[in-house]
């Protein structure tokens, strides 16, 4: 993996001439997990799109820079709610998906290595269908990370998991993609507490930063000062709506 | 257990069928009863696998071909917009003639013999496989595109690796579809014109009042036609993504 670069995106995205969201600028830091906050259709899954170069239906008005002044999207690794497994295909291929759709030879010892550390290696053979929603997870996470990219980008990608699921999937993301720029985007505010090392709350009105936890990610599930965070997180969430 | 309850359906549809007979008293050139029918059938039995063995090869030939010309065409509908634009509205158009039209003309283009049936059987199942496996090309879940996106797949490798595979299933049930539709397509083909083939010996029974031979020769090709769902349905069964 090349150096984690920081990301900046400032301007406005518009649907339909209707403003999505206000004019704001959201820096990602190097290296740092970097959580944005909201409601449903804030449009913060829109700035997350706009980072990875994809379709988004909403006009931006704005730019979308890196520090070290390299393309952005090429550069990016993406994670959805959905795992995007594909049904058809193993575990083992799964993960090594990218490589396959560039045309490359995938790293096979590396493969085994990203499964192995998600402890899935007495899956590598299955479908996904053969898989409960928190190996599926890691599945998806291993191909995240087989992907090497220094900026990561994350679509509320626990949201569907049981809440004991999701909390090791925190510990696990949180540890294995450290050192990367990430972008999470969640509406949940224990996770931006858990895992935030920057918090950003999105509403209409733009964005409130708000001071992470001062221990570090991933932080215990009852951390105080984690679950103060989240109460206020939350609180900042409820004056919006 | 479903061995016998297709069992059972049988034994109720023959006593239907003869108590049918029974009571209207009908003469058998009209409506000939089971017994007699299965009496004709193995009476003929070589001359009905003769021409059997004649629509087989008719419709396994259009199948493939049928099935490889909508494979091609749905690739080309989905992968170029103007193909889409030129191509599409034309396949339609040739929804919207009854393929039986079509029949006299291929006989008089192809002649007698295989390839005038082959040509109808084509004909017939082309659409519903082109149309089935191009939709299901164009009906990827946005996400993998998305990741694909992401990982900087060209189309190409998209295509091959996501819009294909997961096209599957769509085609395996215009496949499926296809299978019913075929012999369809070859037995009116007969009927046109041709000196062999289940049609054939159908239209040359009834012409003579034959009906008990006309009964043995349709039920023979509705069994076919079962069968032969029956063996691409398994055959697809991976492509569907069930448990084969």
């Amino acid at each position: 993996m090349t150096q984690a670069p920081d990301l900046t995106i400032s301007g406005s995205a518009t649907i339909d001439g209707a403003p999505l969201f206000a004019p704001l600028t959201l820096t990602l830091g190097a290296g740092q997990w970097t959580c944005l906050l909201g409601g449903s259709g804030v449009g913060k899954t829109t700035v997350l799109r706009l980072i990875a170069g994809l379709e988004t239906g909403a006009a931006f008005a704005g730019q979308i820079t890196a520090s070290d002044a390299q393309p952005v999207p090429s550069r990016v690794a993406y994670m959805a709610q959905d795992d995007l497994l594909l049904p058809w295909a193993t575990v083992a291929q799964n993960v090594s998906l990218g490589a396959r759709l560039r045309g490359e030879k995938p790293d096979l010892a590396r493969r085994d290595r990203l499964i192995e550390r998600m402890r899935l290696q007495d899956h590598l053979n299955k479908k996904p269908g053969e898989l409960s929603g928190g190996q599926r997870q890691r599945v998806a996470l291993a191909r995240t990370l087989m992907e090497d990219r220094p900026i990561v980008l994350l679509d509320e990608p626990f949201s569907a998991l049981d809440a004991r699921t999701r909390a090791d999937m925190q510990d696990l993301a949180a540890e294995a993609l450290a050192g990367r720029t990430v972008l999470l985007v969640t509406h949940d505010p224990a996770e931006a507490a858990r895992l935030g090392q920057s918090i950003m709350v999105m509403t209409a009105q733009g964005l409130t930063p708000c001071d992470p936890p001062s221990a570090p990610a991933p932080r215990h599930v009852d951390d105080l000062e984690t679950l103060e965070t989240q109460g206020a997180l939350l609180r900042l969430l409820r004056e919006a709506a | 257990m479903k061995i016998l309850s297709v069992l059972a359906a049988t034994v109720f549809a023959l006593a239907v069928w003869q108590a049918i007979v029974s009571l209207t008293g009908l003469p058998k050139f009209i409506l000939p009863g089971p017994a007699l029918v299965a009496e004709t059938w193995w009476q003929n039995r070589w001359v009905i696998a003769e021409h059997t063995w004649i629509t087989a090869v008719e419709v396994v030939i259009g199948l493939a071909l049928g099935t490889v010309l909508g494979v091609i065409t749905a690739l080309q509908l989905a992968n170029s917009r103007a193909a889409r634009v030129l191509v599409q509205p034309m396949l339609v158009f040739t929804q919207a003639l009854p393929v039986f039209a079509l029949a006299p003309l291929l006989t008089l283009w192809l002649g007698y013999g295989l390839w005038s049936k082959v040509a109808m059987a084509v004909l017939i199942i082309y659409f519903p496989i082109t149309s089935s496996f191009f939709d299901g090309l164009m009906r990827t879940p946005p996400g993998y595109l998305d990741l694909a996106r992401t990982m900087q797949a060209s189309p190409r490798a998209v295509l091959w690796h996501i819009r294909i595979p997961a096209a599957l299933p769509s085609l395996a049930s215009g496949m499926r579809l296809a299978a019913v539709y075929a012999p369809i397509g070859a037995v009116i083909g007969e009927w046109v014109g041709s000196s062999q083939g289940l049609g054939y010996l159908m239209l040359l029974a009834n012409g003579r009042a034959k009906t008990d031979l006309m009964f043995a020769a349709m039920l023979t090709l509705g069994v076919f036609s079962i069968l032969l769902h029956l063996i691409i349905r398994r055959a697809t069964a991976r492509m569907a993504g069930e448990a084969a």
